[in-house]
């Protein structure tokens, strides 16, 4: 069984409907990249899966929990779900550290001496040890984002999704960034990355999916989608998105 | 005003500090219920659902709206007549603590808007409910973005004080009103002397607000004094 299903997902802001009928499923370990054209609903998709937005219409299961059930306690799986943001989302008034600890003490209810143990080493994974009595704004745009995946990494997630995670970096922060995330995926870890990054699809991605309008367009291993596309639009827009963000890293 | 005034003065110091005393202790009461009630008007303006927001919103614009002597008559003889005895003392602190609140509602309102909403969905993708991530990362940047706004409110608080000598606590401003009666001559001198002492406790409640602040700073954050 799948670790993830999304099946028929629709969600509609005022008269505009930004997800119209989405299903996917992930299994455990699987990589899946995401990609599309701006406003096409690829954020409003991962939010809607631990429902920090709440979806119209259709349904999420994370293994046999149905997460768009009423009677789900929501916190106790968005535990489970770790959540990358484009803008990294640190809390400013606490550490690195502290933010590594927070969901660990606050969520998880970890004795302060484990969590400080637990959230080193994830910082220490994301090679940031030293960094660790650092704040946010005293860390560059790359460490910012480490720090949020050491945060998400620290709750044991089933299932890590990442928006745009280095849309906001400076070129020269970006590889640091994908390289902790290759290293995860390599590890097993269960992603969807929301990225125009083509190097990090080609050579970490399970699956990439290619939405526009509120739907999935096409889907396929990064082979079949780059070699031969079933839908002409996805090579088209995939031949654009090389051009633009090169397939150097 | 020459000098042998001020030995007149001299010995009636302890009578004004002794007043004075009240005032600080209207100012501790006013100022942590202001602070109580100014945080929690502040969370429901921010964050609950629109009727309830109304009604603090209707609850400030009356504190703010309502001239500060008024409040405490209507506080003072209000509660009486309602068959709820309070002493001067008491009603004072609740009229100017609740004055208070609603201007610290707005300090803090401001602050709960400023800090970026991307914060709260962090936390609450963490699995933190909006309570808990609202008293784990929005409370403690609020309160710290606070404090200058705060500092002002305080100022002005611990002046307002005096007001409740209108409803016959003894505070500083009746002590004096009592010295002069005895001896009209010292008028001038005796409220000088509550000026001076009202400059150097302002003085240090503002030190020690900057003291905190600066403790309080998050190295690199800017926008922090
Ligand atoms: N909270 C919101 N309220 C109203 N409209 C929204 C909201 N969030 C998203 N939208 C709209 O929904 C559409 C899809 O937004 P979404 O952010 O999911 O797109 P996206 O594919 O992630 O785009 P991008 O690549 O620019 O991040 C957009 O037109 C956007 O304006
Ligand atoms: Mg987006």
């Amino acid at each position: 069984m799948a670790l993830l299903r999304v099946e028929n997902l629709h969600k509609r802001y005022g008269h505009e409907e930004v997800l119209k009928g989405v299903t996917l499923a992930q299994d455990a370990g699987e990589t899946k990249v995401v990609i599309g054209p701006s406003g096409t609903g690829k954020s409003t998709l991962l939010r809607c899966i631990n429902r920090l937005t709440e979806p119209d219409q259709g349904r999420v299961w994370l293994e046999d929990t149905e997460i768009t059930s009423r009677r789900t306690d929501i916190n106790r799986v968005r535990a489970k779900i770790g959540f990358v943001f484009q803008d990294f989302n640190l809390f400013t008034h606490l550490t690195a550290l502290d933010n590594v600890r927070l969901g660990l003490m606050k969520v998880r209810r970890m004795p302060r001496a484990a969590a400080t143990g637990r959230a080193m080493a994830e910082l220490e994974r994301v090679g940031l040890a030293a960094k660790a009595n650092a704040y946010p704004a005293q860390l560059s745009g790359g460490q910012q984002q480490r720090v949020s995946i050491a945060r998400a990494l620290a709750m044991d997630p089933k299932l890590i999704l990442f928006d745009e995670p280095t849309s906001a970096l400076d070129p020269e922060l970006i590889g640091e960034v994908l390289s902790v995330m290759i290293q995860l995926a390599r590890d097993g870890m269960t992603m969807i990355v929301v990225t125009h990054e083509m190097g990090f699809a080609r050579s970490v991605a399970d699956e990439i999916v290619f939405m526009e309008g509120g739907v999935i367009v096409e889907q396929g291993t990064p082979d079949k989608m780059f070699r031969s596309p079933e839908v002409p639009r996805t090579g088209e827009f995939l031949r654009k998105i090389s051009d633009l963000y090169g397939e150097s890293r | 005003m020459n000098l042998s005034v001020w030995t007149e003065v001299a010995p009636h110091a302890p009578v004004l500090l002794r007043g004075l005393l009240i005032n600080i202790q209207l100012l501790l009461g006013l100022i942590s219920l202001g602070l109580v009630v100014g945080v929690v008007t502040a969370l429901i303006e921010v964050y609950a659902p629109r009727p309830v927001g109304i009604a603090a919103g209707a609850y400030t614009w009356f504190f703010r709206g309502v001239p500060e002597i008024v409040l405490l008559f209507l506080f003072y003889f209000g509660l009486s007549q309602f068959g709820v005895p309070v002493s001067a003392f008491f009603a004072a602190v609740l009229a100017l603590g609740l004055r208070s609140s609603a201007y610290q509602a707005q300090i803090f309102r401001g602050a709960f808007q400023s800090i970026p909403h991307g914060q709260m969905m962090a936390a609450r993708a963490l699995g933190l409910g909006r309570l808990r991530a609202i008293v784990h990362v929005v409370l403690p940047q609020a309160l710290r973005l606070s404090l200058a706004g705060w500092s002002n409110e305080f100022s002005s608080v611990l002046k307002d004080t005096t007001l409740a000598w209108g409803i016959g606590v003894v505070e500083i401003m009746r002590q004096a009103s009592y010295i002069r009666a005895r001896n009209f001559t010292l008028t001038l001198p005796i409220y000088v002397t509550v000026a001076l002492m009202f400059l150097v406790l302002t003085y240090v409640g503002n030190l020690a607000i900057g003291l905190a602040e600066r403790k309080l700073r998050v190295p690199g954050l800017e926008g922090q004094r």
